[in-house]
């Protein structure tokens, strides 16, 4: 092989006047970047293997360190920019694929960030939410289009099966495998204590957590791992997880080396074998396998749990929408490409598929027009980051909202986008017990509390602004968004009028 | 004994008249109804006619038999239990069952056995009677395929196409010398030992005694077993980023 240029990405600048040589850094960190030289007193480092997670800055007792973007650079080149040059190193040297995690990170357009919503002024008054009810709860699942009675003349009063929601915003799918023990444990106990639900991925449930089952949503995937009947009857609902929007169009992996005993227990494969949900569901190639999944699911679960489809969002998501709206299926999840993942092929997760805000404003659109809105509660997902996102979102036509990214960062997570190494230094994308520990649970769940908490009572303060009590008012109100800085198209897809009109 | 007459009758219907019932179910006139069985635990349900797609989806312990042919997705996501088919069946059955086993007396269509898993106690067996479509074991991660060959007519392959794509775990027995078949890179064929015949002996006696074959015949035959030669199969395909 030839010479590699390796120069770190990082570097750890360690202020030595404050290093009190406490080591700390070097437990913490799983990367094995610093260690302690007894001969000279001195605590050393290899930057080369430093993801900056920030574990050991935030650790460190006396503020001694911090993790710098390396300023040894290749000359700037606007086109051949640093990372698309390492990146053919990478390959040159490997003959690999490239593998990342978390979302998409290239600076493609944030549309939440051109949408700006409404305020109630003069003509309209705008509403209290700290003395006034205003209600968040939603439902999600098949609603009728219409009034019935029986021949008595009473009204026909039985819904579909539906999921109930505190608040618009659910925990989206991670599976045991791609994060801890002590993650799924701390999205369960969070997801039960706020009236949400979580979603287990697709991993199986862990027999630990079929006790937080009424707040639970369990998938189906390709690979089926896990799936039985108890599992399928144990949740709130069943998810088929027909894409991803990290990586479109392929599946998943879980190497062996992340199948320990508990894992393989809870997928049901044995220990050490990599676990493959292949790109494409085997038995489906159309609507009409589809709707064979969704009511093989329904049958096996006798009509009680409402079944949830979940894509990723692609160029024709609206017309897939509503195929699936046709399939049976009760609820539509969407994901968008900046989703995240535990591991995603480089390429797929940074140029596959399209914006979630597009996707959502499409879909809805053409289930209006084609009547079959109510067949379905939309849910979407994919870089939702604050309660204006998802209020955003409802305004376009969501029921409600999916959250992953959001979620992990409270449980800790620091965004180092190396989920696939398993040496997560923050006990979440990892299997490793010495590092699943760092986590704990009751902290975590009562962060996620806390964020969600906050989140609803931003969601109240902007709804009561607009001068709206509920989400359902607020579903598809899209006069309550203006666009700012898009041009024709981009608001003609979104449904919305340009700021000051 | 409940017997049902299935004539008429949509699925649903016809399901939730199963899901009623605890015990032995006969079901006559079946013509096309799906899901038959699906999770079903404690039943013993035989059918008369042909049930539609995902017969015994999601089985968790009930026995199936039916007398003619079934569909597509016979045994979806199996995890316990048995069926038998006393005729031929459609594309994918046994998709990613976990448990249980299943006998075919004739022929099985494309995808079959694929996704099929082992785990602790549970080992998932298929036997089929005649010949498989394409895509056999596709993904296999677990458990035991036995094609039979049984209707041997003409020259056409035990297992058509692109047998054992991805496999990474589990066994298949095919009653051929496999000459013509191309199977991929990562995995082993080889003819079968008597070590290896030794751990399919007891569901070739039960498909024998069930659908009335000659054991002994069966069993003095030569048998191709393949297996993956890793339960890793792409660890080498990706480099961190
Ligand atoms: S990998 Fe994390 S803990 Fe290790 S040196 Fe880098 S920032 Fe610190
Ligand atoms: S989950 Fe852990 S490994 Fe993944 S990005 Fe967050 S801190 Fe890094």
């Amino acid at each position: 092989m030839g010479i590699q240029w390796n120069y770190p990405e990082f570097e750890v600048v360690r202020n030595d006047s404050r290093c009190i040589r406490c080591q700390v850094c070097a437990r913490q960190c799983a990367n094995e970047v610093h260690r302690y030289e007894a001969e000279i007193d001195a605590m050393i480092s290899d930057e080369s293997r430093c993801v900056n997670c920030q574990r050991c800055v935030s650790l460190c007792p006396t503020r001694a360190l911090k993790i710098v973007k390396s300023d040894c650079r290749l000359r700037e080149n606007a086109n051949w920019n640093q990372d698309a040059i390492r990146e053919i190193y990478k390959q040159a040297e490997s003959g690999g694929v490239l593998l990342s995690s978390m979302g998409n990170p290239k600076p493609y357009p944030v549309y939440w960030d051109k949408i700006l919503m409404n305020a109630s002024q003069v003509t309209n008054p705008s509403i209290d939410p700290l003395r006034e009810p205003m209600e968040t709860r939603v439902s999600l699942g098949k609603k009728p289009s219409k009034v019935e009675r029986d021949e008595n003349g009473r009204l026909k009063c039985e819904l579909s099966p539906q999921i109930q929601l505190s608040m618009p915003v659910m925990f989206s799918a991670m599976s045991y495998g791609s994060i801890s023990y002590n993650a799924h444990l701390s999205l369960a106990r969070a997801a039960s204590e706020l009236g949400v639900c979580w979603n287990t991925g697709e991993g199986g449930l862990h027999q630990d957590f079929y006790q937080y089952g009424a707040h639970t949503i369990v998938q189906v995937a390709s690979g089926r791992f896990g799936v039985h009947k108890q599992y399928l009857e144990a949740g709130a609902a069943v998810e088929i997880k027909m894409g991803q929007g990290a990586k479109p169009g392929i599946g998943g992996h879980l190497p062996g080396a992340k199948v320990g005993p508990d894992v393989s227990r809870t997928r049901m494969i044995p220990e050490g074998s990599d676990a493959i949900s292949p790109a494409p569901h085997h038995d489906i190639y159309s609507i009409e396998d589809l709707r064979q999944l969704v009511y093989s699911l329904k049958e096996a679960t006798a009509y009680q749990k409402p079944v949830i489809v979940k894509v990723a969002a692609v160029h024709n998501i609206a017309a897939i929408a509503s195929g699936i709206a046709r399939s049976g299926a009760d609820i539509i999840a969407i994901d968008g490409f900046r989703g995240g993942t535990g591991a995603a092929p480089t390429r797929i997760r940074d140029s596959v598929g399209i914006p979630i805000e597009l996707a959502l404003a499409a879909v809805d659109r053409r289930l209006r027009d084609e009547g079959i809105r109510n067949n379905v509660s939309l849910v979407v997902g994919g870089s939702v980051r604050s309660s204006a996102d998802v209020v955003k979102a409802i305004a376009l036509g969501a029921d409600a909202c999916y959250i992953a990214t959001a979620a992990v960062l409270a449980l800790g997570c620091h965004l180092c986008r190396t989920c696939q190494s398993g040496k997560c230094n923050w006990g979440i994308a990892t299997q490793r017990p010495d590092l699943v520990k760092r986590l704990n649970p009751d902290i975590g769940s009562q962060r996620l509390i806390n964020l969600m908490t906050a989140w609803n009572h931003e969601i109240k303060e902007l709804m009561g602004g607009m001068g709206i009590n509920s989400i359902e008012a607020l579903r598809g109100n899209r006069l309550m968004l203006r666009g700012i800085g898009l041009n024709e198209k981009e608001l003609q897809i979104l449904g919305i009028s340009h700021a000051g009109e | 004994m409940t017997c049902i007459d299935a004539s008429g009758m949509d699925y649903a219907a016809l399901n939730a008249a199963i899901r009623a019932h605890d015990g032995d179910i006969i079901i006559q006139n079946c013509m096309g109804q799906r899901f038959i069985g699906a999770g079903a635990q404690n039943h013993t349900i035989q059918i008369y006619g042909i049930p539609g797609n995902a017969l015994g989806a999601y089985l968790d312990g009930a026995t199936v038999e039916v007398f003619g042919n079934a569909q597509d997705a016979v045994g979806d996501t199996m995890n316990a239990g048995r069926i038998v088919i006393r005729g031929d069946i459609g594309d994918t059955a046994g998709y990613a069952m976990r448990g249980g086993r299943i006998y075919v007396h004739g022929n099985a269509g494309y995808r079959t056995g694929i996704h099929m898993k082992a785990y602790q106690d549970k080992l998932p067996v298929l036997v089929i009677g005649g010949r498989t479509g394409s895509f056999l074991g596709e993904y296999q991660a677990g458990g035991v395929i036995v094609v039979l060959g049984l209707d041997a007519v003409g020259e056409r392959p035990i297992v058509s196409n692109f047998p054992c794509n991805g496999i990474h775990g589990g066994k298949l027995f095919l009653r051929s010398d496999c000459a013509e078949i191309a199977f991929p890179e990562q995995v082993t064929a080889r003819p079968a030992t008597p070590e290896d015949m030794a751990e399919i002996e007891e569901y070739l006696r039960e498909f024998c005694a069930l659908l009335d074959f000659d054991f002994d015949m069966l069993y003095a035959s030569r048998y191709t077993v393949v297996t993956p030669d890793s339960q890793n199969p792409y660890q080498q395909m990706y480099v961190a980023n």
